[in-house]
């Protein structure tokens, strides 16, 4: 059989956004260290219901690491201690017997807390919907083969869209700044040829967007460190190449 | 606001004569020529209607984006908190089109050909030409997106073979498909949204489908932060809200993936169609213990350089590198020459019980085949290995803590999709006028089983190409109507039945969680109405859910308050739904007696263990409506007419 292991949950609690919020401790034994930590909290879970305690309020759906809708501060890094991993792809078997674990929600001003490990990240969708796309609408498109795409250029592009909007970049930056995941949006779009045409109003209005929500960039890195899907930082750099292109483009004229 | 008018009026509920409103034509023309002679809507006149789209997956979310783009004005809801994380992003492996780049001999006819074959001669013959058709302006739009593609090294389109096709014709982004498809319409959806012509409702659960004078007028929903009950009116609804693998508890869907939409819809007169067609996905990764409540996938392209295998002799458990080739069954390669370890998900599936049901499984819990990879390593090196399958060989390894690139991975099958959902005709209109319904939630294009790759084809063909046309003529005989107010009598009761269904579970007070009713359920779902079935079996789904079903509402204990964000009770309503579904699987189940795709009955097959379909007597669609007892449902039928393919047996020996 699998072995199982006991650990000390230190969970911040918090009933509604506007409410204080505390660390509750509860002791949990006999994991398998082949469950996930989110399965782990399920168990949590159904023993509280089971003691007719409120389980703890924590999102997640996919579980495959793809959706972004998890997200814990664990042991104060985003998404644990596993490189590369969102939380629900993080095992057990990455923990000890006896080890206590921190769990908090996202740490962050533009993510509030809504219950307990839950948090609104709709800030995110709102730099989306200023530059996020590509104009094309339904049925004007050209044959998909008509532009070849340099096979670097569209790993490159396929590097940054990569990002899952978790929200991890945010919540491990000491300022709550949102380059990481601002420059992968940016970046999956301007790499491309068909990204062309919006390039630079693209860059400037979703930057622009971003500042209205989240802190400044200070080049810490900690955003690359806590990524699940190891965006590189680099994308941040050719986001401030654009910005300050297309500012000075626009100043000079077409 | 006045009676719905036109043909849409006649739908009739009449056994039998369940109208499909299928082009008169050729088959190959049918598409064009409805087209051709569609009714529309002027641009000023889009203006005045406005469609509420639930769900925004890849057909909700392509479906809002377009129908925003033509000047209707559109509300989009999700219980997400972003469109972007609904299940649609979880496929991996790719998507199908008859571009033919790889000079292979593909086209339009043979996608059509190779989808009503792979959906065992059970679907609809003119809404799967029309699916391979529009499959070529997918790729060309996914790509103006920007959604990254693999290519090749001269910077075009690079194409892989996917389960059960001879041609490349599958798409793909890495392992990523699905999330790569969905950002592409989730960002042609926030480009809307952004210009206002689609209003975006998130952590919105639609939680009944309002109905006035015969037609679908709105929906009522709860804020999931607030537990705000409120009420939406529109001039259409439009379905998208996905499959219901989740009665069986464990699947591959994501953990909220549920009925509920599609469910409360059948509860109000839309007919639920072929409910027993389940596909169970041939590589999963094997549960690893009993709390586990997510299954997950391993992308089916993987089959393509992985083969397959047992140990020849049972309860071995030496590790299998220590098994000689000789002392290893290769079941699929010599059962299946001609496809080998590509044949279609059900027959993959039903193999690989077989074999461990003779105790020849593998792994500690003896429940699981390998996928073995060291051939294709040999042949074509770690690198290019790598290159294919990397994420998913590192997500394996996550999982498990093994390596697959030093040991096979070990799979077995597990509930992935749901080919059944409500019924709707060739304009993808349930029999409740008004009501549209696209992508997995609906009954129509796979028949009783889908190939691989043709989920999100046919998602984003219904929302990028179908609905946009099909809608036209329903709303164009609207022309000038407002819409039912919102605080109309109608919605009013609806609203307050809604808030006290919900109150109901906090009031029971009972002794289990709900997790505890949807794992039993699950099991017994999965025992009887799973992979193979017998009458005995569905017999026995038939008496012991009601039983459980009734311990559930009396001993269910849901915690907390309705006024605030409280996933117990979303998830109580979700699995009482589940409970009334899974009953009427089981009475398709029984009603069809015949083994066809996904549905297995164990009295219908050959003597080699093969699918026997009965294409004299079941050659139909089972639309079931509600009577307010899932196990009374009245059955209606839609004669499946083929007039250009001929039936065959489904082989792929």
């Amino acid at each position: 059989m699998a072995k199982t292991i006991s650990v000390t949950l230190r969970i911040w609690r918090q009933d509604g956004p506007n409410a204080p919020g505390e660390f509750v401790v509860y002791q949990v034994e006999d994991i398998p260290d082949d469950a996930s930590f989110l399965e782990m909290l399920d168990i949590l879970n159904e023993r509280l219901i089971a003691r007719n305690k409120e389980p703890v309020c924590f999102e997640s759906d996919c579980r495959e690491g793809i959706c972004g809708t998890c997200g814990l501060m664990i042991n104060g890094q985003a998404h644990g201690p596993q490189k590369a991993t969102a939380t629900c792809q993080l095992h057990m078997r990455e923990f000890k017997d006896n080890d206590v674990i921190v769990v908090e929600p996202w740490r962050a001003e533009s993510f509030p807390v809504i219950k307990d490990l839950t948090v609104d990240r709709s800030a995110m969708d709102e730099i989306i919907k200023v530059g996020g796309y590509i104009s094309v609408n339904t049925g004007a498109a050209p044959d998909a083969n008509l532009i070849p795409i340099p096979h670097q250029t569209s790993s490159a592009a396929f590097d940054a869209a990569a990002c899952i909007g978790c929200g991890a970049c945010v919540a491990a930056c000491p300022n709550s700044a949102a380059q990481l995941f601002c420059s992968a949006k940016v970046q999956h779009l301007n790499l491309l040829p068909q990204g062309q045409a919006e390039r630079w109003e693209r860059a400037e209005a979703m930057v622009e967007k971003m500042e209205e929500f989240f802190g400044s960039c200070t080049n810490h890195g900690e955003c690359e460190e806590a990524c699940p899907k190891e965006i590189s930082i680099d994308f941040i750099a050719w986001t401030n190449r654009d910005y300050v292109k297309s500012k000075l483009k626009r100043r000079i004229g077409p | 606001m006045g009676k719905a008018k036109g043909r849409y009026h006649e739908v009739s509920i009449v056994i039998g004569s369940l109208n499909t409103h299928t082009p008169e034509g050729r088959l190959a023309e049918k598409w064009q020529n409805y087209q051709a002679t569609v009714k529309l809507v002027s641009p000023k006149n889009k203006r005045g209607f406005e469609i509420i789209v639930v769900g925004t997956g890849l057909a909700g979310a392509s479906a809002a984006a377009s129908l925003g783009e033509l000047g209707y004005k559109v509300h989009a809801f999700t219980y997400h908190d972003s469109p972007r994380r609904a299940h649609s992003i979880a496929a991996q492996g790719g998507i199908n089109a008859a571009k033919n780049y790889q000079n292979d001999g593909d086209s339009v006819w043979r996608l059509f050909i190779d989808t009503i074959k792979g959906g065992d001669y059970r679907s609809r013959e003119a809404n799967v030409h029309r699916l391979a058709e529009v499959s070529l302006n997918i790729i060309d739009q996914c790509v103006a997106q920007g959604v990254p593609f693999a290519r090749d090294y001269g910077g075009l389109l690079d194409n892989r073979s996917f389960g059960g096709a001879q041609v490349s014709r599958t798409f793909y982004a890495r392992g990523q498909t699905g999330q790569q498809l969905l950002l592409g319409a989730y960002s042609a959806l926030m480009r809307q949204v952004g210009q206002g012509s689609v209003t975006l409702h998130n952590r919105k659960e639609m939680l009944e489908l309002v109905v006035h004078e015969g037609r679908a007028v709105g929906i009522v929903v709860r804020d999931l932060l607030t537990g705000e009950v409120s009420s939406h009116s529109a001039h259409a609804v439009v379905l998208a809200t996905g499959g219901y693998s989740n009665v069986y508890f464990l699947s591959t869907n994501a953990k909220m993936c549920n009925v509920t939409a599609a469910w409360r819809a059948h509860r109000q007169g839309a007919l639920f169609a072929n409910p027993c067609y389940t596909q169970i996905h041939p590589t999963c990764i094997p549960q690893s213990d009993e709390f586990q409540s997510k299954l997950t996938l391993m992308s089916e392209s993987l089959r393509n350089d992985g083969r397959i295998w047992v140990p020849q002799k049972g309860s071995d458990t030496r590790p299998p590198s220590e098994i000689p080739d000789s002392e290893r069954d290769y079941y699929l390669e010599v059962k299946y020459p001609a496809f080998g370890n590509l044949v279609p998900r059900d027959v993959a599936s039903r193999n690989a019980k077989s074999v461990v049901d003779e105790g020849r499984g593998i792994g500690e819990r003896a429940n699981g085949v390998y996928l073995d990879f060291t051939d294709a390593i040999a042949a074509q090196g770690e690198a290019a290995i790598a290159d294919k399958y990397g994420n998913l060989f590192d997500i394996y390894e996550r999982i498990t803590g093994e390596n697959p690139y030093k040991s096979p991975m070990r799979i077995y099958p597990a509930t992935h999709y749901t080919m059944g959902g409500l019924w709707v005709d060739y304009e993808l209109m349930s029999n409740l006028p008004g009501l549209f319904v696209l992508g997995e939630a609906n009954f129509s294009d796979h028949g009783a089983n889908r190939l691989g790759a043709s989920a999100l084809m046919q998602g984003l063909a219904d929302g990028y190409f179908v609905l946009p046309s099909t809608i036209g003529p329903w709303l164009a005989q609207m022309l000038g109507e407002s819409k039912l107010p919102a605080d109309h009598e109608v919605f009013e009761t609806t609203e307050t039945a809604v808030a006290q269904r919900t109150q109901r579970w906090l009031n029971i007070n009972g002794t289990r969680s709900v997790d505890y009713f949807h794992r039993e359920l699950g099991k017994l779902v999965w025992d009887n109405v799973g992979m193979s079935r017998s009458r005995p079996g569905l017999e026995k789904a038939l008496s012991e859910i009601p039983a459980l079903y009734e311990e559930y509402l009396s001993d269910v204990r849901v915690l907390g308050s309705a006024q605030t964000l409280n996933q117990s009770l979303e998830k109580a309503g979700r699995v009482a739904d589940f409970f009334e579904l899974a009953q009427l699987m089981a009475r398709d189940a029984l009603e069809r007696e015949e083994s066809c795709g996904g549905h297995f009955r164990e009295e219908h097959q050959t003597p080699e263990g093969e699918a026997r379909r009965d294409d004299d007597n079941f050659a139909h669609a089972t639309a079931w409506e509600w009577t307010g007892d899932p196990q009374k449902s009245i059955a209606h039928f839609e004669p499946l007419d083929f007039t250009e393919v001929d039936l065959a047996v489904r082989s792929y020996k």
